[in-house]
């Protein structure tokens, strides 16, 4: 079959075995995305911080993403990522948070539990070679225990006392690493966010000055209203731009 | 809008190094804890080793899904195992079981690269070594992963095994003892830091003889 002749198909349903060869295509990249997650223990629990943009390639589209989600009684998720499939993980862990509280045993899913179940979801469809194209971060608290673990793409799973996704990963664990300790109080906690969330604003393009902060602990999940952090852009360096380039124009 | 990633890969590399040493009546399996990608880390106190039996021991890098997925794999053959012939699977058997496993998925294959180590029926240390899709051969010691390159020769050189080539054959276990196996596994690793980014952070040793298994941990390099 040529190129030009191909007809359009659902991503995820090749009609039949002869264009389901090279040419059918499944999500091979992402379209809104959203950028760094970044998560970790204190004393009662977890605090994870994502900012709100939502982009369509360099173009921030959307400005107000809930890329925070608190997921049953115990857990907390954030994603980066494409947001229309994370959008699909939320309906896949309502659907077995409903399932659970069926069952109206006393018994309800953990995050240990929940991570594990996201972590076969993910490297299931990677199987498929239809990845959901997300990094997904796990937070939660059950019987006093704290827990936090990461999901990527194509699968790959672990846990840590400190977490964050794309950027995160170098700009903000390297400060976590010097300054974070499991004992900190809530608000020490959300002074390391901050300083976190505000070098990647000022170094991760994609990232907007609109966050939301959510912890979760014993009693259950909070996330705060979104808000502004402070910056300073006055900076010498940063005035007259055009100065070393003369009549270029 | 124009693509930005490069062609999507349903693999990655989260590198590290596995090593084993089998002598007379112990077996040493090794992994560094550190797991990457690409030039990133993402946690430094990872497990790569994975108790497969009372008496085999898996240690494992490439590509940390598929390695949970081929450990839980593993792990669910040996349950039935048991409560099918109600004993522990011996380390040649769980050998086997692993080359099978690892080929049956020979057009997809498990990202991983197994060193297995453990005791077989006579007590004698083992050391069973693969590639991805499940070719494997018994050998006195061995080395997989990012820093196999760097550790299989220092092994080779200091071990000094027969040659696989002799008639009648030799027997391949190290006639180090086991601290000295110990010690040496250490060696190797502090070796494979300075050069492989891929290995660092802490390593973890597993050492398996007739009284039982013990572990140990010992900090390495954490750049």
């Amino acid at each position: 079959m040529s190129l030009s002749k191909m007809p359009l198909v659902d991503a995820n349903h090749a009609p039949d075995a002869s264009s389901c060869t090279l040419d059918s295509q499944r999500t091979l990249y992402p379209y809104v995305t959203g950028t760094s997650v970044v998560a970790f223990k204190y004393k009662d629990g977890i605090l994870m911080a994502a900012d709100m943009g939502g982009s369509y390639g360099s173009t921030l589209r959307y400005k107000t993403v809930e890329r925070v989600k608190p997921i049953g009684k115990h857990s907390l998720l954030g994603a980066s990522g494409e947001i229309s499939d994370f959008q699909e993980i939320l309906r896949y862990l309502d659907e077995l948070i409903l399932y659970d509280n069926m069952w109206d045993d006393g018994n309800s899913l953990g995050p240990k539990e929940v991570h594990n179940y996201l972590t076969r979801v993910m490297y299931n469809r990677r199987n498929k070679f239809n990845p959901l194209w997300n990094s997904l971060v796990l937070g939660g608290v059950k019987n006093g225990q704290k827990y936090l673990g990461m999901v990527s793409m194509i699968g790959v799973n672990f846990e840590d006392n400190h977490v964050a996704t794309g950027f995160g990963n170098h700009l903000a664990r390297p400060i976590l690493r010097d300054e974070w300790n499991e004992n900190m109080s809530f608000e020490d906690g959300v002074k390391l966010l901050e300083k976190c969330m505000r070098v990647l604003l000022y170094r991760d393009r994609s990232a907007v000055n609109k966050l939301q902060i959510a912890k979760i602990t014993e009693e259950g999940a909070t996330i705060y209203p979104p808000y502004s952090l402070k910056t300073f852009w006055g900076l010498e360096a940063y005035k007259n731009p055009t100065a070393g380039a003369e009549g270029s124009w | 809008m124009s693509k930005q990633q490069a062609n999507w890969s349903p693999y990655d590399n989260n590198g590290g190094s596995c090593v084993a040493i089998a002598g007379r009546d112990y077996c040493v399996i090794a992994a560094d804890t550190r797991m990457s990608t690409g030039y990133s880390i993402l946690t430094r106190d990872y497990s790569k080793i994975s108790k497969l039996a009372d008496k085999a021991v898996l240690a494992s890098s490439g590509f940390q899904a598929d390695i949970k997925a081929l450990q839980k794999h593993l792990a669910a053959r040996h349950l039935i195992y048991q409560h099918q012939h109600n004993k522990q699977m011996s380390c040649p058997a769980m050998a086997q079981l692993l080359s099978n496993t690892l080929y049956y998925k020979r057009f997809f294959p498990y990202y991983a690269f197994n060193v297995l180590g453990g005791l077989d029926n006579e007590g004698k240390g083992c050391v069973f070594t693969y590639d991805a899709v499940g070719s494997y051969e018994r050998v006195g010691y061995s080395a997989q992963g990012s820093g196999s390159t760097l550790i299989m020769p220092f092994l080779d050189n200091q071990l000094k095994t027969p040659s696989p080539l002799l008639l009648p054959a030799q027997d391949a276990v190290t006639p180090l003892s086991e601290l000295e196996a110990v010690d040496l596994v250490k060696t190797v690793f502090v070796s494979a830091t300075e050069r492989d980014i891929y290995t660092g952070d802490k390593v973890e040793i597993v050492i398996l003889n007739a009284e039982g298994l013990r572990r140990e941990f010992m900090d390495l390099r954490k750049d």
